[in-house]
């Protein structure tokens, strides 16, 4: 065998190698399908995607996601709420504002923070924002929306703020002199130059936080309550969709209509962070930031 | 008397001191918070630590005794993990920062890699579930457990090793192919060393999330309890964080056993941060010392 | 010229993209002397240099038209492995890009991946340091980092490490571009006493140090080749306007 030949076949293995990725996500796509679908068979996909009750243990049992899918989007809105501002505001000081050595432990700490486990601050909103909250505002339970959402805000900062600085950090020098050279103040400058210019970046950084946050399953598993019922304020138990796979998967004889079910949550929850993921990928490309060279 | 007129400079400079107040505000909640969590699960959870809790298995019905078995299991799990995410990941790597060229595939591949890393964790349990326990017919074991790890931290296994070998100089390629030497070869003994290092400390990154996940396990690979260690790849384990998951919620008896969560949890977060934390002063050390 | 002609480029045109960087290129190398490509910045001196050993192949978007014959044999034609030119024709670069390696392993690196047995080695390293007039410096620390030498001794060792694979050709593009007046002088002389047993092209923006050098000087000008010839004569006697506008400094 020639070399030029060996060098192909060599090029050709890592080929197959990236594309892994690519197989693996079909294969989840497949393995999704393959257990979920088979419950459409019995139950509609309009009684399940809107129907109003979830009692899967019931005879005759009921698979009506719909308050599932608001816990979730309610959990994940709060969410952003909270992690969006915070996000944001700790990427610009630590791109624009710190110094050398705060910027330094800032960004340490945002990476450890991303390193903490979700069981671990699951455990803490449980333990310690949950009987706070039940004290305080007289609850019946700590776990329930606001503290569910407050937690998920912990988890989804480091997403939102590192790629935020990424995308400040990436606006060329030549914005913020001419900026500067016109007599515009260091806020005037952020707010009005840099910020602008890096919004495609940080909003990829928005939508892949809220994919986060509406996929994370260990933090509303342990203190969103897992009530399966539209929520009347943001004190009530709410049950999202990761924290109805994980609570019942244990519990359900494979090949059941609730396991076949649980596969289809899963399905649903896999198309809404790939559409997040999808719009964000868009956003970075479409809105692609202008280095000086392109200009 | 003089009014503060909005474009006057006191005005200006008003405005800048208010926001400059609010970003480092949020910039001090941020390390507050990460402060606080870690602050209240050592003060809390030091007590519980001893050499009996780290070398004995549970007894009592998990109420008393020791955590090595999860310990151990979250070990397995974690290089069973590294040994799918880490060749697979830089090999990845390699085909899309020395091979590919811009194109169709390259954008395919990106997207995928993209979308892999977006997958909610319990979906990749599901995964593991539907695909390597049923279909594969591995069952819930540390086989499962670790192929479903691993794929879930190849995104981020590519990504700390297409850092690396960026950053890895053209000109060394370039001396390289210029003496007759293969691509290949070039990219064996010139780039991949080269690269290794800042391979290594990204992916241990990814290696912390391995250790630290529940969803993807609870399904494929953890065991509530386990009396024996697991003989083979093919058995269940215990592991740290289901261990929590499971004494939080489900144990025999939730406020008794508290002190136990506790320090399971300080044993979880000292070894996940712990491998990030050696990551973080890794590389900050070599990006100072860098010989190019 | 015919005699010993060593390359010969046939009709080239070189684009990256769209853009034409060469424009219909003939010209022919001699064995043994050192040739001089001289010209203003992007005038594709550079692009030409590495299209000799097929490096430009590591750019995306290229493409080549004509032909370039070594050894009676077009380097463009599909069956040719470029690893196989590259080994023949030896190219030191701008910047000296010594390996993160030590001296030794710098030289030892190409020929032991083409074969070269570890027990000639040493004799090789050696020879190679020789040439490049670094081993006096160099003997006593063969074992040290690459990386500590001095940006002179580095390029020599560039050069070492290039000549330790037996070339017929050199291709030194601005070798001394990054280097002091001192460096530059010791790198001059060492081309000289190279051109008994190598055939050396340089491509070079500097005009003094292509009439120090080189036995012919090639000019060129936004892709094309404007006048060829002795080295002497080039810089004495142009035939062409352009040529003679540039060397005497009226532009570049």
């Amino acid at each position: 065998m020639s070399r030029q030949t060996k060098e192909i076949i060599i090029k050709y293995i890592f080929l197959l190698f990236a594309l892994v990725s690519v197989i693996v996500l079909g294969l989840i796509v497949f393995s999704l399908f393959r257990e979920g679908l088979p419950l459409f068979k019995t139950v509609s996909v309009k009684d399940f995607l809107f129907g109003m009750e979830w009692y899967p243990t019931y005879d005759p049992p009921s698979f009506g996601i719909f308050p599932l899918m608001v816990g979730s989007l309610i959990v994940t809105l709060i969410a952003t709420l909270i992690a969006v501002p915070l996000g944001v505001m700790s990427a610009i000081y630590i791109s624009e504002i710190a110094p050398q050595r705060i910027k330094e432990i800032l960004k340490s700490v945002i990476e450890l923070l991303a390193g903490l486990p979700s069981v671990v601050l699951g455990f803490f909103g449980m333990v310690i924002v949950a009987p706070w909250l039940q004290e305080t505002f007289d609850l019946p339970t700590g776990l329930n929306i606001i503290n569910a959402s407050v937690i998920l805000a912990i988890m989804a900062i480091p997403t939102i703020s590192s790629i935020s600085e990424d995308a400040l950090y990436a606006v060329p020098r030549e914005f913020k002199e001419a900026s500067y050279a016109l007599g515009a103040t260091k806020f005037e400058t952020i707010v009005q130059v840099i910020v602008p210019a890096a919004l495609s970046g940080i909003s990829t950084a928005v939508m892949l936080g809220m994919a986060r946050a509406i996929g994370e399953t260990m933090v509303v598993l342990m203190v969103a309550g897992g009530a399966a019922a539209i929520p009347e304020s943001l004190f009530d138990s709410v049950r999202p969709m990761p924290a109805s796979i994980a609570a019942e998967m244990g519990e359900t004889p494979y090949g059941s209509a609730h396991y076949q079910a649980l596969f289809a949550i899963g399905m649903v929850l896999f198309c809404l962070t790939l559409a997040f993921n999808l719009i964000a990928d868009y956003i970075s490309h479409k809105f692609r930031q202008t280095g000086s060279a392109t200009l | 008397m003089k009014k503060l007129k909005h474009n006057s400079m006191s005005w200006r400079y008003f405005k800048q001191n208010v926001f400059f107040t609010l970003v480092r505000a949020s910039a001090l909640i941020i390390t507050l918070a990460l402060g606080g969590i870690i602050l209240y699960i050592v003060v809390n959870g030091i007590s519980a630590i001893s050499w009996e809790f780290i070398t004995r298995p549970p007894t009592d019905a998990m109420t008393k005794g020791g955590i090595m078995p999860a310990i151990l299991g979250t070990i397995y799990l974690t290089i069973g993990a590294i040994a799918i995410g880490l060749p697979l990941g830089v090999a990845s790597a390699i085909y899309l920062t020395e091979y590919a060229k811009q194109g169709r595939i390259i954008r395919l591949i990106k997207v995928g890699i993209n979308c892999l890393a977006g997958v909610p964790s319990v979906v990749f349990g599901l995964f593991g579930l539907g695909f390597f326990v049923i279909f594969m017919k591995f069952g819930s074991s540390i086989l499962s457990g670790s192929l479903t790890l691993g794929f879930l931290i190849l995104p981020t296994i590519i990504g700390a090793s297409e850092e690396a070998l960026k950053a890895v100089p053209q000109t060394f390629r370039e001396a390289s192919l210029s003496l007759g030497v293969s691509k290949w070869q070039t990219i064996y003994r010139i780039v991949l060393p080269n690269a290794l290092p800042g391979i290594l400390t990204g992916s241990i990154l990814g290696i912390g999330r391995a250790a630290g996940e529940t969803a993807p396990i609870m399904f494929t690979a953890a065991a509530y309890f386990t009396a024996k260690l697991p003989g083979s790849i093919f058995d269940e384990v215990m592991a740290l964080p289901y261990h929590i998951y499971v004494l939080a919620t489900a144990g025999t008896n939730i406020e008794a056993t508290r002190p136990i969560q506790f320090g399971t949890v300080l044993v979880l977060v000292a070894v996940v941060l712990g491998i990030d934390l050696i990551a973080i002063v890794i590389r900050g050390y070599m990006r100072r010392n860098k010989g190019w | 010229m015919e005699s010993n002609t060593i390359i010969s480029i046939r009709g080239v045109n070189f684009y990256y993209g769209t853009v034409r960087a060469l424009t219909d290129i003939s010209m022919k190398f001699r064995k043994n002397k050192v040739t001089a490509l001289i010209g203003p910045s992007g005038c594709g001196k550079s692009t030409l240099l590495r299209l000799l050993n097929r490096m430009n192949d590591l750019i995306d978007g290229t493409k080549v038209e004509g032909e370039i014959l070594f050894e009676d044999k077009n380097i463009y034609a599909p069956d040719v492995d470029p690893v196989e030119i590259r080994r023949k024709i030896g190219m030191v670069f701008q910047k000296p890009n010594p390996f993160p390696k030590t001296i030794y392993n710098n030289i030892s690196y190409g020929p032991n991946l083409n074969g070269v047995s570890s027990r000639d080695m040493d004799a090789l390293v050696e020879q190679s340091l020789k040439q490049a007039v670094l081993w006096d410096e160099v003997k006593d620390i063969l074992n040290k980092s690459a990386m500590n030498l001095s940006g002179g001794q580095q390029q020599r060792l560039c050069i070492a490490r290039a000549l330790a694979m037996k070339p017929d050709i050199l291709l030194m593009d601005e070798p001394t571009s990054a280097l002091d007046p001192i460096s530059t002088a010791k790198i001059e002389e060492l081309i000289e006493e190279l051109k008994d047993n190598y055939t050396i092209i340089i491509v070079t923006h500097n005009m003094q140090q292509a009439a120090r050098v080189s036995d012919e000087t090639a000019f060129f000008y936004l892709g094309n080749l404007i006048e060829y010839n002795k080295t002497e004569k080039i810089f004495t006697k142009p035939e062409v306007k352009q040529t003679e506008d540039y060397i005497t400094g009226r532009f570049g």
